[in-house]
């Protein structure tokens, strides 16, 4: 038997022993316990593990060495990080609006969490297919600009308030096209549910199979992910040299690693959903009839496969900052409203067209 | 009382203290904050009746959008106690008892109402608010009114467009 050990079976284990001793409602609660100890944990790992990976990243394109002091190899460098932001006192500038000062860093977190609900992390492993998935994503992802603003806002600061605007603008941009490049994928999946979009590429991921339009909507979607989350070259909202840190220059202590990890948890999810869609999220690599071939991908872990691809866009996305420079504010709107926009639509209705006349695999 | 009740009468409880707030906080941000929070409320209430994707697309909409535009409209315009304008105190009342007169007819007509008489709300079926149920829908019975609405929406692009140009 294949994978025998993976996190669908240890998922069926674990749910048999809660209903076997607990019956089914205690075993629900302790369920959804278990899944947000799971989810909390998940994101202090991966924000430990993707900053660790940023500053690596960064050192090899600038041919240095990054952190190599703390830990073998640095590795514990963001673990001191950590620990140092979380012994500063977490300060509340006098004219702020206190309540909602101290909301945002949370309320962020919150959107971030969110958004895991239907990411399926290995076959079967998933916390919800709800039926509108896609959608759903897109939904919180759009709730997190209203952090951004109160933030920016009740910091009673103009950079942090200029900061927080230019994020505003940016995001709810750059979420069109974003959008527009997730339905032209929709219409080849026929359905918004991670699950099915997921087994519709069984026979092959949907940037093969989807010609030309599918890697427009990719190449589309990767840029509009790099604008939403607010990183370079379309880091407007933080640009350090204008702005001193943008929308959480106020922030400081623990409150402002939350905004930080924010940043990288959705860093994760934006390269999780781009898998997801275009590259099959925990589907092996398989090439038509090479049996042999086919068997080989088949015993790597489907969690292995989804982890891979996500961190290979991961990297995708860290190579862009560090080796483009910064956008205006008028360049960045122009990119989106005047080239990705119409760009977009015009592949929208390429795809249509395809699907309409079953051209694709 | 199961499940589902309890969880209407906190989402019920949640949109109505969030609608009161939006109505009695001082500051205008807080009135927009409020307003999101009943949004979130009312698609609570959407995802117990089955209707999956008005949830969504109403979180979309309004609390994505929307009220996204009025916050940056209002943290721009940098309202505070000083810049705010006294009402008159006869104008108040005007108001209260004008509104108060609206509700009064609302709830007489709903409570005169014979096709909701003795009705309850089916939780958790139906299909109509899925997706692929609500696209049939709308693109075969409703399609002549669709395509009028999104003519207009169309024609409130191309005036956005038009106002926004400098000349």
């Amino acid at each position: 038997m294949l994978n025998t050990i993976s996190f669908e079976a240890i998922k069926t284990a674990v749910q048999q022993w809660l209903n076997m001793h607990w019956g089914p409602h205690l075993a629900f609660i302790a369920e959804c316990i278990l899944i947000g100890l799971l989810v909390i944990v998940f994101f202090a790992v991966l924000g430990l593990l993707l900053v660790f990976m940023e500053r690596k990243v960064s050192a090899v394109m600038q041919i240095r060495l990054g952190p190599n002091r703390v830990g073998p190899k640095g590795w514990l460098q963001t673990s001191a990080d950590t620990l140092k932001l979380m012994l500063k006192e977490g300060l509340t500038p006098d004219g702020a609006d206190k309540f909602l000062f101290n909301l945002a860093p949370f309320l962020i977190m919150i959107a971030a969490m969110l958004i895991m609900v239907p990411i399926a992390f290995a076959r079967n492993f998933q916390i919800w297919d709800i039926n509108i998935g896609v959608l759903y994503i897109s939904s919180i992802a759009s709730i997190s600009v209203i952090a951004i603003l109160m933030a920016g806002w009740s910091s009673n600061n103009k950079y942090a308030l200029l900061g927080a605007m230019r994020s505003g603008a940016q995001i709810i941009s750059y979420e069109l096209s974003a959008g527009v490049a997730v339905i032209t994928m929709v219409m080849l999946t026929q359905s918004l549910s991670i699950q099915d979009i997921i087994l519709s590429q069984q026979n092959g991921w949907w940037i093969f199979k989807g010609h030309i339009p599918a890697i427009i909507a990719f190449i589309i979607f990767m840029i509009a992910a790099t604008a939403e989350t607010n990183r370079a070259p379309f880091d407007l909202a933080e640009a350090e040299s204008e702005l001193t840190a943008g929308f959480h220059t106020e922030y400081s202590g623990m409150k402002f690693a939350l905004f930080f990890l924010a940043e990288y948890i959705n860093v994760f999810i934006v390269c999780a959903v781009a898998a997801i869609l275009f590259f099959g999220g925990w589907m092996p690599f398989h090439i038509g009839n090479w049996e042999g071939f086919n068997h080989i991908m088949d015993y790597i872990p489907s969690s292995i496969w989804f982890l891979g691809k996500t961190f290979c866009l991961i990297f995708l996305i860290m190579w862009f900052r560090w080796t483009f420079p910064r956008l205006r504010i008028d360049q960045l709107l122009n990119l989106e409203w005047k080239y990705l926009l119409p760009i977009s639509l015009a592949n929208l209705l390429l795809m249509t067209i395809i699907v309409v006349l079953k051209w694709y695999l | 009382m199961n499940v589902i009740q309890v969880l209407f009468w906190i989402l019920s409880a949640m949109a109505l203290v969030s609608a009161l707030m939006v109505l009695l906080s001082k500051n205008p941000v807080h009135s927009v904050l409020w307003l999101v929070a009943v949004f979130f409320a009312i698609s609570g209430h959407y995802i117990l009746l089955n209707a999956q994707f008005i949830a969504i697309v109403n979180l979309i909409v309004y609390a994505g959008a929307i009220m996204v535009l009025f916050l940056f409209v209002i943290m721009l315009m940098n309202l505070n106690k000083d810049t705010e304008p006294q009402k008159n105190i006869w104008m108040k009342l005007a108001g209260a008892i004008s509104a108060g007169c609206l509700l009064m007819i609302l709830v007489s007509l709903i409570k005169q109402a014979p096709e909701l008489q003795a009705k309850t709300a089916m939780m958790n079926e139906g299909g109509i608010g899925l997706i692929a149920n609500l696209g049939k829908a709308l693109f075969n019975t409703y399609v002549v009114p669709f395509e009028i609405s999104s003519i207009l929406f169309l024609s409130a692009m191309v005036g956005a467009v038009v106002i926004g140009k400098k000349d």
